[in-house]
């Protein structure tokens, strides 16, 4: 099948998730939220959100608790160095290499 | 009147980008873009040249951007930026806002004509220039805003020997009616400023610091604490300038009551594109940078 | 209504007809009279339009891109160097389908600096995408500009208007301006199939693939090639189109001509010399002299020269002897383009049959060298008497 009949004849986008692809082949740490430490879980209230703020991925989100989307998380690290009670880590994924067997 | 100073918790939720982008791990500007477009909110037109932006953006046919964005060439950023503005103009549309994104290369080299073209004819739309200081997308070659000392792709060896342009400035002195510096860092004061100037007429400038990890040679999760080193360090100022009147804003202000700052030194030693720098260079930097701040404190007094 | 004015005053009247929402232009002799006065009109409330008086060429196409690909209907128009600073945005405006119209006063480029007429400036434009037309005097400047909006929209491809500079921009003729009502009768208002806007957010030019690829609903997007295949096609079906917009301008405006050639005395005619433009004027009355010689010569002007009509230029030239192509233009290195492509629509049709004319190439006029008629009409009958010369000879050339 080609394209004669597509709705455009320019380079005509439209927007969606995920064009970079995912990144859950590649990426080589993730982050893991400890809840005893992470301000708005331990308040059980809406607070700090600095993951959030700074995440260049907009894959963590403005929830309690904060989650994390791990199709397209970079493993980048900057929401574990900022947070300001260390209540993220970055594992190595190959920690969850049998997990994600299972 | 002072307007009420966003914090993360009365950050609007609403994005307009996707996740998923083809920017790399840990890029500053996706972080300045994304809190940048929740300012200028869903009724924005956006215009792009070719750029790290360009790449973050996606490929046809798919975008990461929910706002209409216009890529144009290189060199015709600003002027593309009036030609939709003077579109809307047309259709009486007075409500749309118009900003244009541009890279350091593609402001302060290759765009600045057009740039300057359109900040003289007072055209009223927003001009963000991100500047991560090279060319990044292209494999980091050398730009006007390439500070010196930085070892780039084509400064290979030596470092750049010369001075970065200082592109606010040049904007200031087109008699804008804003013109900011602004870092990745500082996310809020990005957003608060972009609040602050969406109603005043004419050309809007923005300059925003970018780190970058590729680029710069950093680990990517100290990619805001290096941009804050900038800030703290006095070697890269947050402010604005406002119809011509100069303030330093967020943590810079703070600075000039702290009257301390951190030695430049650190900023240099966090990124590898410095390590040609000798002590003496450090040295030399950090007397400019003090001298600096003795204006602003005594502007202060 | 018939009045007395200049090249670029009929190229400035014919853009206020088409009610352009935006102009931009940056000045260069000899474009400058038609954007001052539509800098008038405007100002003065004749056309409501957005003036921008850009600081480049460069930006001048970069405001005509961006507003049309917002929606709304642009001109433009340069000369010479000019339109060379644009090259850029001229290839970028044919990629992203914009009816943008540009009036092209023709000049010669630098180096060395020459303000004077030839055409080597939108010639080397050739292989842009774009349309062009070429003008031969003023009534057809006029009618040109607006049958370009129409032609651009119908197709979503950009067009050069070109005329000669000073000959034509510069000297003053009687043309017909018609009523607004008219044109507005042939021309309706610009309905981009698409523009940008907030409410249905798109994103325009981004880095396209070489191969095809899956868009967000699942359906399979072109690649690259596929887009600049398209503009081929849609470029080869202006042809037909350019038929259709002949047919629509006669029949509103009463003017009716060849889509695509201007032939003079060419029924009968052995010889028929071609080119582009007021060439072709000034060769009617070397055409009349050598007739009244006896001798069976006629001159045709090629007034669509991209997208090249070869067919109507091969039935054309069918059963002459010979073809001499005037050019004020060289492909640097070869001969003019008009040429090569002539000979190489006349290999396509009629290669084979036995039947092929001879085809020889002059160049004249270039960076305004005066063409002297006595000249054209000297060269034309050496011309038809013997081939001159394998290589394009230079006319008046004081070597």
């Amino acid at each position: 099948m080609g394209t004669r009949h597509y709705r455009r004849k320019t380079s005509h986008s439209e927007h969606g998730p995920g064009d970079g692809g995912r990144t859950g082949s590649w990426r080589v740490e993730r982050p893991v939220f400890d809840r005893n430490l992470c301000i708005p879980c331990k308040r059980n209230k809406e607070a700090c959100f600095i993951c959030w703020l700074f995440c260049p991925e907009i894959v963590i989100s403005r929830t309690i608790p904060p989650t994390v989307d791990l199709e397209y998380c970079k493993g980048c690290g900057i929401c574990a160095e900022e947070c300001p009670t260390k209540a993220i880590t970055m594992v190595d994924e190959a920690k969850f290499a049998e997990e994600d067997k299972e | 009147m002072q307007q009420a100073k966003t914090t993360i918790l009365s950050l609007p939720t609403q994005e307009f980008v996707h996740p998923g982008t083809r920017a790399c791990t840990g890029c500053g500007l996706s972080i300045a873009y994304r809190v940048g477009l929740k300012a200028l909110g869903p009724d924005t037109m956006l215009i792009v040249p070719p750029s790290c932006l360009t790449v973050l953006q996606g490929l046809f046919p798919v975008a990461s951007t929910k706002l209409p964005c216009l890529n144009v060439t290189f060199a015709s950023t600003a002027a593309a930026a009036t030609g939709i503005l003077a579109t809307l103009k047309a259709q009486g549309n007075t409500h749309t806002t118009v900003a244009a994104w541009a890279g350091d290369g593609g402001t302060s080299d290759i765009g600045l004509q057009a740039l300057s073209g359109a900040a003289e004819r007072g055209d009223n739309f927003i001009y963000f220039c991100y500047d991560n200081e090279g060319y990044m997308n292209t494999g980091v070659q050398r730009s006007g805003t390439t500070p010196i000392g930085a070892i780039t792709a084509n400064t290979p060896f030596k470092g750049k020997l010369q001075q970065k342009k200082d592109v606010p400035a040049i904007m200031a002195a087109h008699h804008l009616s804003y013109v900011a510096a602004c870092s990745a860092a500082y996310p809020l004061d990005l957003y608060d400023k972009i609040l602050k100037c969406r109603d005043l007429p004419g050309t809007k400038y923005f300059h925003i610091h970018i780190p970058c990890p590729p680029g710069w040679g950093y680990d990517p999760r100290y990619g805001i604490k290096i941009g804050r080193l900038a800030v703290e360090t006095g070697y890269y100022d947050l402010y604005e300038v406002v119809n011509g009147e100069f303030r330093l804003t967020a943590a810079s202000e703070k600075l000039v009551e702290k009257r301390k700052l951190v030695p430049v030194r650190e900023y240099f030693r966090s990124q590898s594109r410095f390590k040609v720098l000798t002590e003496e260079q450090i040295a030399d930097i950090q007397k400019q940078i003090d001298e600096k701040w003795e204006g602003y404190y005594k502007k202060s007094d | 209504m018939h009045i007395i004015e200049d090249g670029n005053a009929a190229a400035a009247l014919g853009v206020r007809l088409c009610r352009p929402q935006v102009i931009a232009a940056y000045p260069i002799t000899p474009q400058t009279p038609v954007t001052e006065k539509l800098s008038e009109y405007v100002e003065e409330g004749s056309l409501s339009a957005q003036y921008i008086p850009v600081e480049s060429e460069h930006s001048a196409l970069a405001v005509c891109i961006a507003a049309s690909s917002a929606g709304a209907r642009v001109f433009t128009a340069t000369s010479a160097n000019g339109l060379l600073y644009m090259h850029e945005q001229v290839q970028w405006a044919a990629g992203a389908r914009l009816p943008i119209v540009m009036c092209v006063v023709n000049r010669a480029v630098g180096a060395p600096w020459n303000i004077w007429n030839d055409q080597q400036d939108s010639i080397s434009q050739r292989d842009t995408g774009w349309i062009q037309m070429y003008c031969a005097d003023h009534q057809q400047i006029l009618d040109t500009v607006i049958k370009a909006y129409w032609l651009a929209e119908k197709v979503s491809i950009p067009i050069m208007v070109c005329y000669d500079g000073y000959i034509l921009s510069h000297t003053f003729m009687p043309f017909d301006l018609p009523e607004a009502r008219a044109v507005d009768a042939f021309l309706p208002p610009f309905q981009p199939e698409y523009a940008l806007n907030p409410r249905e957010p798109a994103n325009l030019n981004t880095v396209t693939l070489p191969d095809v690829r899956m868009d967000v609903h699942g359906e399979l997007a072109h690649g690259y090639m596929e887009i600049r295949y398209l503009l081929q096609e849609d470029l080869r079906l202006a042809l037909g189109a350019a038929a259709e917009m002949e047919k629509r301008f006669a029949g509103v405006f009463g003017r009716e001509a060849d889509p695509y050639l201007e032939p003079y005395r060419c029924d009968d005619a052995d010889f028929v010399a071609v080119g582009l433009g007021s060439l072709t004027y000034q060769l009617r009355v070397s055409v009349d002299a050598l007739r009244a010689e006896g001798i069976r010569v006629g001159v045709m002007g090629v007034r669509f020269y991209r997208p090249f009509p070869d067919e109507a230029i091969a039935r054309a030239l069918t059963g002459k002897t010979g073809v001499i192509v005037f050019e004020k233009a060289l492909s640097y290195g070869y001969e003019g383009a008009l040429a090569s492509d002539l000979k190489s629509a006349l290999y396509e049709y009629l290669g084979g049959t036995g039947r092929l004319p001879t085809v020889q190439n002059f160049i004249a006029g270039i960076g305004g060298r005066e063409i002297h008629t006595q000249d054209l009409t000297d060269t034309l009958r050496a011309a038809i008497q013997a081939r001159v010369s394998k290589e394009p000879a230079w006319i008046g050339l004081k070597l």
